[in-house]
């Protein structure tokens, strides 16, 4: 199973290329699991939002 | 009718470029270059949409001057030094040392103002090389691919200066923001 750390590295990398299938499937276990990691996918989305709406 | 969006996009630029002098100069060459070509000027989009779309080809091409320009050792070694992966914020098994915790109505604080300087602040302190990645990708819109070749770098290192950029903005938010540092007004 990915660690936090990895699940990091992957969530970041998937929004600037496709994740192939195998790592895909990796975070989406680890999100069931992990509510540390589904907090930190949701920092992420927020930050991209917030540089879309810059500045309002 | 232009200038009023000066400041707006003077804040803009100076985000970006961090510089400014260059900052107003990127700005000065955005009113004229849409005085120039006012008659192609639509109407579909906002003004200020329109005026910071010229200003992100200007601040691109100033990116891609200052990508010639600079070394890359420079480059190098801001990959090399600092936060490793920023592993302080893990465990060695690599679990989160401090778990993160859910930011309250995320969206509701875009519309804050005093959210909005603490973003400038967390922005600015993100390394000179991994900012002007980040803004490539965030603000200017490039695939990583396109940063690629402008910036003369492999598909790794840039998908690592992206990372420590977004976890470089995430934890100064926290800290300063979400952590409730500062009182929201």
């Amino acid at each position: 199973m990915l660690t936090c750390k990895e699940v990091s590295k992957l969530l970041s990398q998937s929004q600037d290329r496709r994740l192939n299938l195998v790592e895909w499937l990796g975070l989406r276990i680890h999100f069931f699991l992990c509510e540390g990691c589904r907090h930190f996918r949701e920092h992420l989305a927020f930050i991209r939002r917030a540089c879309q709406r810059y500045p309002e | 009718m232009l200038e009023e969006y000066r400041p707006y996009l003077l804040r803009y630029a100076l985000l970006q470029l961090r510089d400014h002098a260059l900052a107003e100069d990127a700005v000065q060459e955005t009113l004229l270059a849409a005085l120039e070509s006012r008659a192609k000027f639509s109407g579909k989009s906002s003004a200020k949409t329109w005026l910071t779309g010229i200003l992100k080809h200007k601040v691109l091409d100033i990116f891609r001057k200052q990508a010639k320009e600079s070394k890359q050792v420079s480059l190098e070694a801001e990959l090399e030094s600092g936060t490793a992966d920023f592993d302080s914020l893990f465990q060695p098994d690599g679990h989160w040392a401090t778990w993160p915790q859910s930011w309250a109505d995320p969206v509701k604080n875009l519309e804050n103002r005093r959210f909005w300087e603490i973003f400038e602040i967390c922005a600015k302190l993100m390394p000179v090389n991994i900012a002007r990645v980040f803004m490539m990708r965030e603000f200017l819109g490039l695939s990583a691919e396109e940063i690629c070749k402008e910036m003369q770098i492999t598909a790794t290192n840039c998908w690592v200066m992206l990372y420590r950029a977004r976890m470089s903005l995430r934890l100064c938010l926290e800290h300063n923001w979400f952590g409730g540092k500062f009182e929201e007004s």
